[in-house]
């Protein structure tokens, strides 16, 4: 019986309770402190929620047991050196899968020697290994045989564990009986459950980066990460202990924050103005449409913007400042790069607009409309309102939501890859190209990858590195916005 | 009513009572987009003299008080028809200077609003955007005159630096009258001023309101009879977005001429 088949099986079970309480508890005489839909809804827990917990511990902790034993069984001299060991197990594993899909004709030929293993299992499209050892194929049958007696089992166990506790459930119906309450209870638990998984995830992502990171910082010592100057981790032969290379972290961030500043450049007075005049001079006409019109420009992949970069923006620059030096100084020679600090800026400053008009623009209008008559009522002027009273009341929330802009930018790669070239470069000149912490986690991460040397581990390094600057951002971000919303309250 | 009176006085008698007249409003109407919130109102507003305008919810008093000093121009789809005049000069032509006709006709709102500031930068707002102090000391003087005239400064006069917003409901709303008075202006208008205040605090508003008529022409929204008749001296009724009547507060709440304000009063309807 497959898992889906099992499922549903349960499932129905779970309906029938639900029906079964529902009409229990309509049909008990005297008022029920809870309506029948609760009672059913009880009984019908009472039926899944065992179950379906059995379910999922079972298929986690039954294929974690197989493999053991199937390790286990493994002939000694396959055992002796790890490398060969995991081979072997990948090869039980991919022919049980196959084993599965041939006809059941084909294994009994291979069985009584009439055709060999190896034909059969070519035929059945699973790849193997020029000498096919008996053992592995015995391996790989009894890792069949045990898969489904587990699942047989599992599927008895499930049913009558989901009977069983329907039954339980449904004998409890009475019209004192607290169904609502429980009920509460179940949902509670259900969503605080939800809730904590996104959470959980989280958590596992920054340990999983965290140990890899570890195991670089034991090969090149955090100092020299941290603090040197030069970024130049060549990609040394596999084996020749990973020797080489240098991993400073500066010219990275330099080029992070830098990118980061002169986008934020851009994108902050544009996106605050903007927000301004929608919130505090449009039309609502013009406010229902420009509105969302500015949020589509935030849904644009950001890979589009460096393509924009690439082709519009970054020649324009070059061209432009080739002819600027062609009229002041008759040489025609560019002194903006197409790939340049500039470019990267420019273009993400135009992606971060919407970001910061439509944050700040939330926040403005979250100034209670009181304020501005107020200072209206004493004669101010709409700017001299907007300049002394709204902007100092929205103050601490902008600063947030620029943090919020500012960990966007800091992260953000497609247009830098596009725009600002892949050399990483100390230097202070907008015009030349530099690079930032995420491209160059890209390029570790791409191509031919061996993840014990120190020129893949390093991506680990940079991206915990990254990921507590935009967290801190984040954090102080929200404590600010946090602050300010208890000002109106 | 009150203004077919008036054109049978003596002419000599209509001029000095014309000269005692702070505001005039002549056939004022109002329009939120299709619907007519006010009807031909005729009031005048008398110098140096607290004006109680009462009537039931939603019949038109907050709109008439922002017609005077054209706070209405603020909400997108509101539209004033007639002539309001300040002193004999027309509010609403073209070459009055809203700014400027705000700084003579302060307000005061239900809600005490303060601004997210220092006590001393409420009331210095008015002034430094109307430019009425130069140095520290002229400001140091305007926001202790406002604060001793609101009745406020011995509360304050020790943390002026600490935020408006931390003061109780009815210091913020003195504060407020403060953050008006302080930039000198000859009309004060008050929307229901201490409906959001407990009995104490509504004590110390009116016993201010008294203070302030010997300097100020005062008009006030109110809810409560009571205050109407503790505060004015004259008192307009209105109803369904009409003036139904405007006369002596004493003679408005003991002999009223017309029915509808009678009732009112006796809390039959509203
Ligand atoms: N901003 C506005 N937009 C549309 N209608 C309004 C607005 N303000 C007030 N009104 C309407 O005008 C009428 C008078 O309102 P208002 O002057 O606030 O009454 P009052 O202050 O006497 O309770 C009410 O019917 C109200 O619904
Ligand atoms: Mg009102």
């Amino acid at each position: 019986m497959t898992s889906s088949m099992l499922i549903l099986i349960v499932a129905l079970i779970g309906i029938f309770a639900y029906f079964a309480g529902r009409i229990r508890a309509a049909g008990s005489n005297g008022r029920t402190h809870s309506r029948p839909g609760y009672h059913g809804a009880y009984v019908a827990l009472s039926a899944l929620i065992p179950a379906l917990a059995l379910v999922l511990v079972w298929s986690i902790a039954a294929p974690i047991y197989i493999n053991g034993k199937v390790h286990a069984a493994l002939p000694s001299d396959l055992k002796s050196d790890p490398a060969i060991e995991a081979l072997s197990f990948n090869s039980v594993v991919g022919i049980s899968r196959g084993l599965e899909t041939i006809p059941a004709s084909e294994v009994a030929a291979a069985r009584s020697g009439t055709k060999t293993w190896n034909e059969v299992l070519a035929a059945g499209n699973v790849p193997v290994a020029g000498d096919l050892r008996p053992e592995i194929i015995s391996a790989a049958q009894s890792m069949n045989a045990m898969t489904e007696s587990s699942r047989s089992t599992l599927a008895a166990i499930a049913v009558a564990v989901s009977l069983v506790g329907g039954f339980l459930g449904y004998r409890r119906v009475s019209a004192r009986f607290r169904a609502r309450n429980l009920v509460e209870r179940v949902i509670l638990v259900g969503l605080v459950l939800c809730s904590s998984i996104a959470i959980l995830t989280t958590i596992g992502i920054v340990f999983s980066m965290l140990s890899e990171a570890v195991r670089f910082f034991a090969v090149v010592p955090p100092h020299q990460f941290f603090f040197g100057t030069v970024w130049d981790p060549r990609f040394a032969a596999a084996g020749s202990g990973g020797a080489g290379g240098q991993f400073g972290l500066i010219p990275l961030l330099a080029g992070t924050l830098y990118i980061a500043f002169v986008a934020m450049l851009f994108a902050v007075p544009v996106g605050l103005f903007s927000a301004i005049y929608m919130s505090e001079y449009a039309s609502p006409k013009f406010r229902a449409l420009a509105k969302p019109a500015l949020e589509v420009l935030a849904g644009i992949p950001t890979i589009v913007y460096g393509f924009f970069a690439l082709t519009a923006v970054g020649p324009f620059l070059r061209d432009l400042s080739s002819s600027l030096n062609h009229l002041v100084t008759g040489d025609a020679s560019n002194f903006i790069q197409a790939q340049s600090v500039i470019t990267a800026g420019i273009v993400m400053g135009i992606m971060l607009i919407p970001f910061v008009s439509s944050l700040s623009d939330d926040i403005i209008t979250q100034v209670p409309r009181s304020l501005r008559d107020g200072s209206l009522g004493l004669g101010a002027t709409r700017s001299e309102t907007i300049k002394k009273v709204v902007l100092p009341a929205a103050l601490p929330g902008i600063v947030g939501a620029l943090l919020l802009t500012a960990s966007r930018a800091v992260g953000e790669t497609m247009i830098v890859v596009l725009a600002a070239g892949v050399a990483a470069r100390l230097q202070l000149n907008p015009f030349e190209p530099m690079t930032t912490v995420t491209v160059k986690i890209v390029n570790q991460l791409t191509g031919d990858l061996e993840f014990t040397s120190p020129q893949t581990l390093v991506a680990f390094a940079l991206g915990i590195t990254l990921f507590a600057i935009t967290l801190m951002l984040n954090i102080y971000a929200l404590y600010i916005v946090r602050k300010y919303r208890e000002q109106y309250e | 009513m009150n203004m077919i009176a008036e054109t049978k006085l003596e002419p000599k008698q209509v001029q000095t009572m014309q000269n005692s007249f702070k505001m005039l409003g002549r056939n004022v109407t109002v329009h939120y987009g299709a619907k007519q919130a006010l009807f031909d109102v005729n009031l005048a507003i008398r110098q140096n003299t607290v004006t109680a305008l009462i009537g039931p919810s939603g019949c038109g008093k907050s709109t008439f008080l922002r017609c005077l000093n054209r706070m209405n121009d603020t909400i997108d789809n509101c539209r004033v028809g007639g002539e309001i005049t300040l002193e004999g000069q027309d509010i609403y032509d073209p070459s009055i200077d809203v700014v400027e006709l705000r700084a003579r006709v302060g307000m005061v709102f239900q809600k005490p609003n303060p601004f997210p500031k220092s006590i001393y930068e409420n009331v210095a707002y008015g002034p430094r955007i109307h430019g009425l102090a130069r140095s520290k000391v002229d400001f140091d003087q305007i926001v202790e005159t406002s604060l001793i005239k609101a009745g406020l400064w011995n509360e304050v006069k020790d943390r002026l630096h600490e935020a408006g917003t931390g003061l109780s409901g009815g210091q913020q709303q003195r504060l407020c009258i403060a953050r008006a008075v302080a930039v000198s202006p000859e009309v004060i208008l008050m929307d229901e001023p201490c409906s959001a205040l407990d009995p104490i605090a509504t004590a110390k508003v009116e016993e201010l309101i008294h203070e302030l008529r010997s300097n100020y022409t005062i008009v006030i929204v109110t809810h409560s009879m009571q205050q109407a008749a503790r505060v004015s001296q004259r008192t307009a009724m209105f109803h369904l977005g009409q003036l139904v009547e405007e006369n002596d507060t004493d003679k408005i709440f003991t002999n009223p001429d017309e029915s509808r304000t009678q009732d009112y009063i006796m809390g039959r309807f509203g």
